[in-house]
């Protein structure tokens, strides 16, 4: 299958390159990100703030299966319409230092666009830890489906 | 049960970095390797010990001497390993086109 997104993360670097290409037109591709109903869509996290402006900030709460809340949060330093988004983020509560990101939105066609994602972290050691995640994550929900399944067997 | 080191602390020092790249392009003996570098004998010889551990070069007898070479496979892992990353965000990102795709259906009804 062709890999839509491109990761690029060099070795021993503190950042992260980002780019995805996408099916849309340029416009809803910025609304996606800068309005707190559409993010709560497909980010699958409640929006409590999103102030999409220069000066603005944002904070998301995501809760998992067992209840667990998890919040994001961040500044934003940067908001141009259908152009890009400067802004930090946080995982709150949690050892990962905040992160900067720069996010720049292209128009490719009318009806297509592309993302590409600048992430910035305070270490290489903080970066790797971050791309280690998904990881975590991955053996969470494996865990998740299993505990379902097994309820329904008993 | 020894345990074994992350393939990652491998490639987590510069040094450790630079001996990877000489042994990508020849197998070399310990001696030819310290040679390479200013630090002590001792220092290189450590980096190489755990580059082993790490099981990112393997030790090749050749008649009285002892060649290191890099093992693929070891460094396979390590450019697997933003593989799930980019495999969260990919998903992610379908989300987002599916959702704002609904929205330019929704809008031409």
């Amino acid at each position: 299958m062709e890999q839509k997104t491109k990761v690029h993360a060099e070795d021993g670097k503190q950042e992260i390159l980002i780019a995805r290409d996408f099916d849309l037109p340029l416009e809803l591709l910025f609304r996606a990100y800068t309005e707190a109903e559409l993010v709560e869509q497909w980010m699958g996290t409640k929006v409590i703030k999103l102030k999409s402006e220069k000066h603005g900030s944002y904070q998301f709460e995501t809760t998992d299966r067992q209840g667990n809340k998890y919040s994001f949060s961040g500044v934003i330093h940067e908001c141009v319409p259908n152009e890009k988004i400067t802004r930090t983020f946080e995982m709150e509560n949690t050892p990962f230092p905040v992160q900067v990101e720069f996010l720049k939105f292209e128009k490719k066609t009318e009806n297509t666009s592309k993302l590409h994602i600048h992430q910035i972290y305070k270490s290489v050691a903080a970066r790797d830890g971050i791309l280690k995640l998904p990881f975590t994550f991955g053996i969470n929900m494996a865990h998740n489906k299993l505990q379902e399944i097994g309820s329904k067997l008993i | 049960m020894k345990l074994r080191r992350d393939v990652f602390q491998a490639i987590a020092d510069p040094t450790r970095r630079m001996i990877i790249s000489l042994l990508a392009v020849q197998a070399m003996t310990p001696t030819a390797i310290a040679e390479s570098f200013d630090s002590s004998r001792q220092t290189i010889s450590k980096h190489i010990q755990i580059l082993s551990e790490c099981e990112i070069v393997r030790q090749e007898q050749k008649g009285r001497e002892i060649y290191y070479h890099l093992n693929p496979n070891g460094m396979k892992e390590i450019a697997e390993f933003i593989e799930p990353f980019r495999k969260m965000w990919d998903d992610r990102f379908n989300k987002l086109e599916a959702v704002m795709k609904l929205k330019i259906h929704e809008h031409k009804k």
